[in-house]
């Protein structure tokens, strides 16, 4: 019983000490941007900056503009995190005071440096360019909207790929879209329409909360595209999902959707169909047990069958 | 001809039917949800869901109907079992209903004015009414309330086991309805177990 418990104490020491280097490794990890990147961020990284100005020949502190504000943690661990910011903005910058003009330059656009290039093929960024020109937010708005609008780059950070909490994409995608569906400053930056309220415009849906925190906007909003894994052609609101049964039968559209990485990465567990679900949510219709429903399906068999041959006999004997 | 008995009064005879009729619709509602196919749709969806819910509401206040009502009321001295002999009663039982009923033998455990229910009757009422039915309200409230389930039990969703549960016990409920539905032709004639629920005479 003592060495057993000795054993259990080692075993767990063990672990613990394993995780460690894994740990540190990643707090230690100091991408090589950061000390050039800091010069910004000095600035850009607060509410409020400072300068000395040669003019009045004193510090001067002064709120920064809470649009140029950007968040270094986020951006640090963001799809762009190796990036020096006079990668996609001019080397101008660095002067102080920027140049007034520098305002007019033309900012890169995504496909500028996603497009064409065979390291983000698995990505498949032309079939994205090509279902976002298809999708509402391009064919209702001018030039003006692009990627940026909903993949902010200096803290877009890939969800889909790389997390085991579905949950947490989930949130994480849903909060790009209620960036400006549900922020009226945002929203009238595009348009001057008055902006519905999600919540009213869905009060359709039973057990919004649970709707809400569980399906992504896009699973609704979106025609799905087997090329692509997160589905960027908007539709019109009309054609959005209503049917319950498009999520909840056994070939749910959730699993073109939602779950189509664990889908793809074939993360199922025997006997469940459409098991990804599993382990993040339950989707009633969609979740079903094969093993389950035969067994259910024999037994009922049996019981109708008893119940046949036993009133058979019963009004023979009669 | 034997002794007419009043052994269902008037609210046992309310409650069983409003039990009954919600059962159905649960049962109904329910392969609907869970075998929910938009070619062969048995109930739309979204009336499925609300016809579960209401429907699952109310037989939890109906339920409480009859656990007061049994509490309070001589009916409750029906469901009174002793362990002492009863895998032989049982046995005796089983054994009526599967050659004794064809060959006409006595029964072995007949009503009487202190005996509404023979040994498997009671035992599986038992099982029915004070172990899945509190199972499926359970399940059922915390299906209705999806937040109130643990959000991970072992890598597995709180909420998909509760209604793996749900679905398992409902399915139990299920043969238990078909096969109480079946005996209850077992009457004297086919319809007087029916009728007996209608009028409260045995």
């Amino acid at each position: 019983m003592k060495t057993g418990f000795r054993k259990i104490i080692l075993l767990a020491t063990g672990l613990l000490l394993l995780s460690f280097p894994a740990l540190s490794q990643d707090d230690k990890e100091i991408p090589a941007n950061v000390i050039q990147n800091q010069k910004c961020f000095k600035c850009h990284g607060d509410k409020f900056y400072s300068f000395f100005n040669e003019s009045q020949g004193k510090q001067v502190k002064e709120r920064m503009n809470p649009y140029f504000v950007f968040d270094s943690a986020t951006f640090y661990v963001s799809n762009h995190k190796s990036f020096v910011c006079t990668d996609c903005h001019s080397s101008d910058y660095e002067n102080f005071p920027h140049n007034g003009n520098l305002r007019m330059e033309a900012k890169f656009q995504c496909m500028d440096c996603h497009g064409g290039d065979e390291t983000y093929a698995k990505f498949n960024f032309e079939g994205i360019d090509n279902e976002f020109h298809q999708s509402v937010h391009s064919s209702r708005h001018d030039e003006s909207f692009t990627c940026w609008m909903c993949h902010n780059p200096h803290s877009y950070k890939i969800s889909a790929r790389n997390t085991e909490n579905l949950s947490q994409t989930i949130a994480y995608d849903n909060a790009i879209c209620l960036n400006c569906h549900a922020d009226i400053d945002n929203y009238q930056m595009l348009t001057e329409k008055e902006n519905p309220n999600v919540l009213v415009t869905h009060d359709w849906l039973p057990n919004q909360k649970a709707h809400f925190a569980n399906v992504r906007c896009i699973e609704c909003h979106t025609q799905n595209n087997d090329s692509i894994l997160v589905a960027h052609l908007i539709l019109p609101k009309e054609q959005a999902v209503k049917k319950c049964v498009q999520c909840h039968q056994s070939n749910s559209i959730l699993m073109a959707s939602l779950y189509k990485y664990q889908v793809l990465e074939k993360r199922n567990k025997a006997g469940f169909l459409n098991a990804s679900l599993m382990n993040d949510s339950y989707v009633i219709g969609a979740n079903r047990n094969i093993y389950l429903n035969i067994i259910s399906l024999v037994m009922f068999g049996f019981v109708i069958l008893g119940i046949t041959v036993h009133s058979i006999i019963r009004i023979l004997k009669k | 001809m034997s002794e007419r008995l009043y052994l269902y009064p008037i609210w046992i005879r309310l409650w069983h039917w409003t039990n009954a009729i919600l059962c159905l619709v649960l049962i109904i509602s329910g392969v609907s949800l869970q075998y929910s196919n938009p070619e062969y749709p048995i109930i739309r969806f979204d009336i499925a869901v609300t016809m579960h819910n209401i429907a699952g509401i109310l037989l939890t206040l109906s339920y409480f109907v009859f656990v007061i009502g049994n509490a309070f009321t001589p009916n409750g001295k029906y469901y009174k079992t002793q362990i002492k002999g009863l895998f032989e009663s049982l046995k005796k039982q089983a054994v009526y209903y599967t050659v004794g009923i064809f060959t006409h033998a006595e029964k072995p455990y007949p009503v009487t004015k202190d005996r509404k229910f023979n040994p498997l009757q009671k035992v599986s009422y038992l099982v029915a009414m004070y172990f899945f039915l509190p199972l499926i309200f359970i399940t059922g409230w915390g299906l209705l309330f999806p937040e109130t389930n643990l959000t991970n039990v072992f890598g597995i969703s709180g909420l998909h086991l509760t209604a793996l549960l749900h679905g398992i016990i409902g399915f139990f409920i299920s043969v238990f309805m078909f096969v109480h539905i079946y005996f209850c032709t077992i009457g004297t004639t086919t319809w007087s177990n029916f009728k007996s629920m209608i009028d409260g005479w045995h």
